[in-house]
């Protein structure tokens, strides 16, 4: 699983790519976590469930990192690892992180949604996963 | 972007014309500068939301415009009901009615500047900032209904500031036909702790000083003067407004087919105004509005009572507040007919002109006062509707200056301690939870303010009353 963040003039985009469509959902939210502070700053000492379902793997993507965002703002958590499955259009899924904690984490900006702007999700030529979308920050 | 496709209609004025889907051609508002190093996507935005059902005019953007998801940021277009007109989720954004407001103090420089490091820790002790920060007020079921039809009236009647603030607010503090019922439960969960919250990224209570006035009579108006001290807070709707943009962006790209929208973007989400899901949106958005008012005069409150404690028995009266991302119900006379059109404007602001029936008396001769935002280091402005802005752009002008780069390359670039020293030796306090934040906000991370303003003025949207230069910021 890989993931990076991409230039957006307003905001920001988050892509994870992977061998799997799913791996490729696991780095989008890690991107996602990057966009607030650096991931390898939180622990990962509590589990969330997840669970959303969508008509297309696209719309998938967003309902994924919405859901995301929803848990982060309602628990006042951060995310770091993603065990994700993925059937058809229906997502299941695990996120570890632990409470936000301001001096340690440092959080630059919250993320307040993920956006249909540059959503992306299929196959490269390669073979490899990707899953793309910009969030606003 | 490539201007050679752009029709000049004047020194500040650009039309893109109609082609392919559009209905209405595009029109930017802008010096040849700004339009050339805009991105070619605003021009592309612009395009697209022209294709949309029932717009009316043109599709408008702003000086400060950029790239931005579905519309750009600076986007106008208004819609009318009667023609098929739709509302946009979208067009609207997830930060609804995101806005700023200027309080005066009656201090000046002089009388802040002994107090200035004392003042900054006390307003970033009172105003929750930050990603995670809560705010102390919970509301119950009743409260929350109350709180999402009421906005800044709602806060006022709840002891936070003084019916005096309600007339300098749009719509008298509240909008009308918010409809609570509209509201998702995950909304009102998100709101819970976030009610009188300042946010992050781009947000921020920023105390500043007149530094120039450029039109003595708007500024006598609205209480200003060189020297004078005066707080701006930048905020929206927290938790609540950005759920209710998920929720129904999402509702509306599943929708769209159905209704017979062939959508450009999927960003672009949106439904008929005369249709039961543009109904419920706009019930929900203008709850979300009166959240982002409320919030705002909360913060109000808190501000009021930081300043209390540094300068006792001072006062700071609201001069007015403005939201940038909404869609409004309004009155707009187009080719000799008045029609009632549903105005979006992203990342823009109601600019109203002299004389308009919504000003308070007290600004009628001049017009709306109009607030720039800065970017910590560089300068704000207070402007003012310009007279016949309502044919223009349906009474709008910008909103900021805008990014110049991405969030990534200005972390790359600055250090954000390194920045608050810098900026402290310039007479400017940083207060914020996050360094790496204040980093990707860089005050050379947006574009020039003063450049954006000159053209609103020029291209006849709202002309300059004051600049105001930072003294203490609170970042979120």
């Amino acid at each position: 699983m890989e993931w990076q963040t991409f230039a957006h003039e307003a905001d920001v985009g988050v892509r994870g790519s992977g061998l799997t469509l799913a791996d490729a959902f696991a780095g989008a939210a890690t991107a996602m976590t990057s966009v607030i502070c650096d991931p390898g700053r939180i622990a990962d000492s509590e589990a969330v469930t997840i669970e959303c379902a969508a008509p297309d793997v696209e719309l998938l993507l967003v309902d994924w990192l919405n859901a995301l965002i929803y848990e982060m703002a309602t628990r006042r958590m951060l995310f770091s690892r993603f065990a994700v499955d993925i059937d058809g259009h229906h997502l299941t899924a695990t996120a570890w992180g632990e409470p936000i904690d301001i001096s340690r984490h440092q959080p630059a900006a919250e993320v307040k949604g993920a956006s249909y702007c540059e959503l992306a999700v299929g196959r490269q030529a390669d073979g490899r996963w990707l899953a793309q979308c910009v969030v606003d920050v | 972007m490539d201007i050679s496709r752009l029709k000049r209609r004047g020194n500040y004025e650009w039309e893109l014309p109609v082609a392919g889907r559009m209905r209405v051609p595009g029109v930017i508002f802008a010096s040849r500068e700004l339009l050339e190093a805009m991105d070619e996507k605003v021009a592309e935005q612009v395009a697209n939301v022209a294709s949309l059902p029932g717009i009316v005019a043109a599709s408008y953007a702003m000086p400060d415009a950029h790239w931005g998801y579905g519309f750009p940021i600076g986007g106008v277009a208004a819609f009318d009901p009667e023609d098929g007109g739709v509302v946009s989720a979208g067009g609207v954004g997830f930060d609804i009615s995101c806005g700023v407001r200027t309080l005066r103090t009656g201090l000046t420089l002089a009388d802040v500047a002994a107090h200035k490091a004392r003042l900054a820790d006390v307003l970033f002790a009172r105003i929750p900032a930050g990603v995670g920060s809560t705010g102390s007020i919970r509301l119950d079921a009743r409260n929350m209904e109350a709180m999402l039809k009421g906005g800044a009236r709602w806060a006022v009647q709840a002891g936070y500031g003084s019916a005096a603030d309600l007339e300098h607010i749009e719509e008298h503090g509240r909008v009308a036909g918010a409809d609570p019922a509209c509201v998702s439960e995950l909304a009102r969960r998100r709101q819970r702790d976030e009610l009188g919250t300042l946010g992050s990224g781009n947000h921020y209570l920023e105390v500043q000083a007149v530094n120039e006035i450029f039109d003595s009579a708007a500024a006598h108006a609205y209480g200003l003067a060189a020297g004078d001290v005066v707080v701006s807070i930048h905020c929206g709707s927290r938790g609540l407004g950005h759920q209710i943009g998920t929720d129904y962006l999402r509702e509306m790209v599943v929708a769209a087919p159905a209704a017979g929208i062939a959508l450009p973007d999927r960003e672009l989400a949106c439904a008929p105004i005369r249709s039961e899901l543009g109904q419920r949106y706009l019930g929900a958005m203008r709850a979300a509005i009166n959240c982002a008012l409320a919030n705002r005069q909360i913060l109000t409150h808190l501000a009021r009572e930081a300043f209390a404690e540094v300068f006792p028995g001072v006062g700071l009266p609201l001069l007015y507040d403005v939201s940038h991302n909404t869609c409004k119900e309004e009155l707009h006379l187009v080719a000799g007919r008045k029609r009632r059109l549903f105005v979006h404007r992203k990342g823009a602001t109601r600019a109203f002109g002299p004389g308009h029936a919504e000003l308070p008396r007290e600004f009628a001769a001049v017009g709306q006062p109009v607030l720039i935002g800065g970017s910590m280091g560089t300068a704000s402005y207070i402007l003012a509707g310009a007279a016949g802005t309502g044919e223009r752009a349906f009474g709008s002008a910008c909103h900021g200056a805008g990014r110049a780069m991405s969030r990534h390359e200005a972390t790359r670039r600055w250090n954000g301690r390194t920045l608050i020293d810098d900026l402290a030796a310039r007479g400017i306090l940083i207060r914020s939870p996050s360094w790496r934040g204040v980093a990707e906000e860089a005050p050379l991370a947006y574009k020039d303010v003063g450049a954006v303003v000159d053209a609103s003025g020029h291209a006849g949207l709202a002309g300059k009353v004051a600049r105001l230069a930072p003294l203490v910021c609170i970042k979120g």
